[in-house]
């Protein structure tokens, strides 16, 4: 189970942004929706672990994230969180399946080069895995960039605004994937997007006003 | 993939960047490496070659040529100074032992020396195979000489006029091997010794060749030399041979003893260590001759060598400096480039200390490859400048390690430090919240 608790952060003194309280089931599938200035951004990288709110509190599984060491918290996040960007940023000096592999030793994983050619396989880009990022088409990079989220099958999944560069064609395609690997992976997903194409395919939506 | 592979995925990911990075270290490296080996050579042969001779007497002239020519055998000699002179010397108190040089003759560059058994004692010399020369015309030589001539015990060659060149030979004496020296590590290697007399004689016919009328072309080289030798009428000369075989004060059976006769200089032990003070002095006073100490003259020539070092270090030091700062440039714009890359690699769980290694790593395997290849082309570079010294006597060689070149290696390890722990405490520090919400 996923939740924040009476969540709150305070940017400057004028500018504090407080959030509703959200439970999240494991696996559900969640739509995150906000006109941009609203705090999406906030609230996703409070949610990923990487932005320490003034008040309140993050539980994923039953950890309460701000509570553990500066250290621990990076391991935490290595492990049970995947995040997906709107533009899928890669390692430029590393291969497809490089990326990967660092994806897991930076959560003190083993290297499971089994795991990544599945992964890569579920995705439809095992070809490409000795390839470096500068030879990928955008809608591969955001492919991988989902393979790198889900290498570590963790317990959530973030995806921000991860359709908004895509044409239709890629988005449709980039979204049932996103639905396909965190069913494959049993993991919770939230979704940040203002993108419309989106909307229909989740029934959880948490509104942020 | 530990952060060592990804700082060296990185470094490979920018070739022209990363080559120029290591180019201007290896430069300023290969430079230190360069001045440190053949200042320590250079230290170590004038140590070598002078540690157990007191003092150099001489003709007048300048005392720094007097002892580059009769103790490293590099300069021209100063001049010829009469035999019966030297034997006054010779028998003074203050002398433990003295070696009386003739030069004049060379093999292919390489100097004929007429000397005595002196010689032998003073640079404790022993022959590998062979014998040391004993009659006239015998000559041991020096186990470069034997390495770089092909030359063996029997052989038999030809000296030529003057201390290079040979466009003069001496067509009416052969030399012969009598002998091979094992090798030294200073001058001797690089030597042919014989007796006095060979060379006198040699001479003898030289100036009877003369008399005669031979074309005589000599260039400028040799005409200095050709003074040094010049010797008293040959009419004498049957006669000097006879004296020659006679127990002599300074070695019976090879320095001759004829008054007339010149040699090129006496190397000379002190009996005692007062003889420093009392000696030299009354040499350059009391007659008209120069004495010279070696320890001083090489003191002086280091130091005068020793400005134009001072300079290449501070050169060498220069670049290094500003290979710190390329360094440093490098890595702070390509982590503004990277400063997303590094914050994604946090969102992987990457912690705040993998990212430190990452750009630390990364400035250090610059500076140590760098390094690395610095000191590496420095050895070459030193063989190759060797290969084409001219002097074999002062032959410096780039394949030797010193102990001092951990302190190269560890400088540039400094200098990457130095340049990236700014760049790589900004990405300890990084807000990667910040970074992310900008994009």
């Amino acid at each position: 189970m996923i939740a924040i608790q009476s969540v709150s952060h305070q940017y400057s003194e004028a500018n504090q942004i407080s959030f509703n309280d959200w439970q999240i089931s494991n696996g559900d599938q969640w739509l995150l929706l906000g006109e941009s200035g609203s705090g999406k951004t906030t609230l996703l990288h409070i949610l990923t672990g990487i932005l320490k709110p003034t008040a309140g509190e993050v539980l994923i599984n039953d950890t309460s994230v701000y509570a553990l060491s500066s250290r621990k918290l990076d391991q935490f996040r290595g492990r049970n969180i995947g995040i997906i960007f709107q533009r899928p940023h890669l390692i430029k000096s590393l291969t497809i399946s490089e990326n990967l592999v660092m994806a897991q030793s930076f959560a003190r994983l083993p290297t499971d080069l089994k795991r990544v050619n599945e992964v890569l396989e579920s995705l439809g880009i095992a070809a490409k895995k000795n390839a470096y990022p500068s030879e990928l088409s955008q809608g591969q990079l955001q492919r991988v960039s989902i393979a790198r989220a889900v290498i570590n099958k963790p317990a959530l999944l973030i995806a921000d605004e991860p359709t908004s560069s895509l044409d239709d064609k890629n988005a449709a395609a980039v979204l049932e994937l996103l639905l396909l690997q965190s069913g494959l992976n049993q993991a919770t997903m939230i979704v940040a997007t203002h993108d419309k194409r989106v909307k229909d395919a989740f029934t959880n939506t948490y509104e942020l006003r | 993939m530990s952060p060592l592979k990804i700082s060296w995925k990185s470094i490979w990911s920018k070739p022209l960047s990363s080559a120029l990075n290591i180019m201007l270290i290896a430069f300023g490296t290969g430079i230190l490496t360069i001045l440190l080996l053949a200042s320590t050579q250079i230290g170590e042969k004038l140590d070598n070659n002078s540690k157990d001779i007191d003092l150099v007497v001489g003709a007048k002239g300048s005392p720094l040529q007097l002892i580059l020519s009769s103790i490293y055998y590099i300069d021209f000699p100063t001049g010829n100074i009469p035999l019966k002179d030297a034997q006054e010397l010779i028998h003074n108190p203050f002398v433990k032992r003295a070696v009386p040089l003739a030069q004049g003759d060379n093999y292919k560059g390489i100097r004929i020396v007429g000397t005595d058994t002196n010689f032998v004692t003073v640079y404790k010399l022993k022959t590998s195979t062979g014998k040391f020369w004993s009659a006239d015309f015998e000559v041991t030589i020096g186990s470069n000489v034997a390495v770089n001539e092909k030359m063996k015990v029997g052989d038999t060659f030809y000296g030529a006029h003057g201390l290079t060149g040979s466009t003069d030979v001496h067509k009416t004496h052969a030399y012969k091997v009598a002998g091979i020296l094992t090798p030294q590590g200073n001058v001797t290697d690089n030597l042919i010794l014989t007796n006095i007399p060979s060379v006198w004689r040699m001479h003898d016919h030289h100036e009877k060749e003369e008399a005669a009328g031979h074309a005589h072309d000599e260039d400028k080289d040799h005409g200095e030399q050709k003074k040094h030798m010049e010797t008293e009428d040959s009419e004498n000369h049957e006669e000097h041979y006879d004296h020659q075989k006679e127990p002599s004060s300074v070695r019976p059976d090879q320095t001759g003893l004829n008054e007339d006769r010149e040699i090129t200089a006496l190397l000379i032990q002190y009996r005692s260590p007062m003889s420093v003070v009392m000696f030299p002095r009354m040499v350059n006073q009391m007659t008209n001759l120069q004495a010279a100490s070696p320890a001083m003259e090489s003191t002086r020539l280091f130091s005068l060598i020793g400005v134009g070092v001072d300079t290449l270090q501070w050169f060498a030091v220069l670049i290094m400096f500003i290979a710190a700062i390329s360094v440093f440039v490098n890595l702070y714009n390509s982590l503004k480039e990277r400063s997303y890359d590094l914050a994604i690699m946090r969102t992987l769980g990457a912690s705040r200390s993998q990212l430190f290694q990452i750009v630390i790593f990364e400035g250090i395997l610059l500076t140590l490859v760098g390094t690395l290849a610095g000191i590496a082309v420095g050895h070459l570079a030193l063989q190759l400048i060797g290969a084409y010294q001219e002097s074999s006597q002062a032959r410096l060689t780039g394949f030797i390690l010193l102990n001092d070149e951990i302190y190269l290696f560890a400088a540039g390890l400094a200098i990457g430090i130095f340049a990236a722990v700014i760049p790589a405490v900004q990405a300890y520090r990084a807000n990667i919240s910040k970074i992310l919400s900008k994009n």
